[in-house]
């Protein structure tokens, strides 16, 4: 590999194109993971630590500098934010609606309402555990890409010196 | 004598790789060689899990270990030195 190339952050062509053809796979697998965080195996942090390792393999690929003029670390802390503000404003809403806090007061209404059977697993179902589960993966998305993109930040900064 | 079933079998020779992929990530005087070592310690380590009937657990193996910990252990090579010992 050539020496520009490397203190570019970049890899090679190969690695780059694989990169960008799993980006969207491992996208659509995470969003999978977390919207059946209430049937299957895994759930909010699981579904989104691959999202963050989606784009942990798009730093590693294109270079720290590439990636940060398509999204910035305050789009990721804001992102981290909103998922934090989501899960109490649901749990605050089971206080007022229902008997306590996170209580699920959504059971038995026409959205999200059903409580699946033994042996069927319908995705509109489960009360607010879709929602606390995509709140739990915004935050982890966010939260896992900020601190790789930081950290990856700081040490280009500290080659540069 | 022993009756050793595939279940015990698969457990046992999981056990062994992962002791000696452990093994090989302290031996390595190349940091890169030895952060590939401990991403096939936590690959083998979920597999151990999917085994043991913790499928949740395995999923965030997979992601944490195996991903994330790798990419940041890579990128905190890049920044520093690359191999063991050597005083610039």
């Amino acid at each position: 590999m050539k020496n520009e190339e490397m203190n570019e952050g970049k890899m090679t062509v190969i690695v780059q194109t694989i990169a960008a053809l799993l980006f969207p796979l491992a996208l659509i697998f995470s969003f999978y993971v977390i919207m059946h965080g209430h049937l299957t195996p895994g759930g909010g942090f699981q579904g989104g630590a691959i999202g963050a390792s989606a784009v942990v393999l798009l730093i590693v690929a294109y270079g720290v500098k590439h990636v940060e003029e398509k999204m910035s670390e305050g789009g990721f802390s804001v992102f981290e934010s909103l998922g934090g503000l989501i899960f109490v404003v649901v749990a605050i809403f089971g206080l007022f609606l229902a008997t306590s806090f996170l209580a699920n007061f959504l059971v038995n209404e026409p959205i999200f309402g059903k409580i699946p059977g033994w042996g069927e697993s319908p995705l509109n179902s489960g009360g607010i555990l879709p929602i606390l589960n995509i709140a739990v993966g915004m935050k982890v998305i966010g939260g896992l890409s900020a601190v790789v993109l930081i950290l990856a930040l700081i040490s280009r900064e500290g080659e540069e010196k | 004598m022993f009756e050793i079933s595939l279940f015990e079998v698969l457990i046992i020779l999981l056990s062994v790789f992962m002791i000696a992929s452990a093994i090989i990530a302290i031996w390595f005087k190349d940091l890169l060689a030895s952060v590939i070592a401990l991403a096939v310690m936590s690959l083998l380590l979920s597999l151990y899990f999917y085994i043991l009937h913790a499928p949740d657990v395995a999923i965030a193996e997979a992601g944490v270990g195996a991903c994330l910990t790798t990419a940041i252990l890579i990128i905190t090579i890049k920044a520093t030195k690359r191999m063991e010992g050597d005083e610039e």
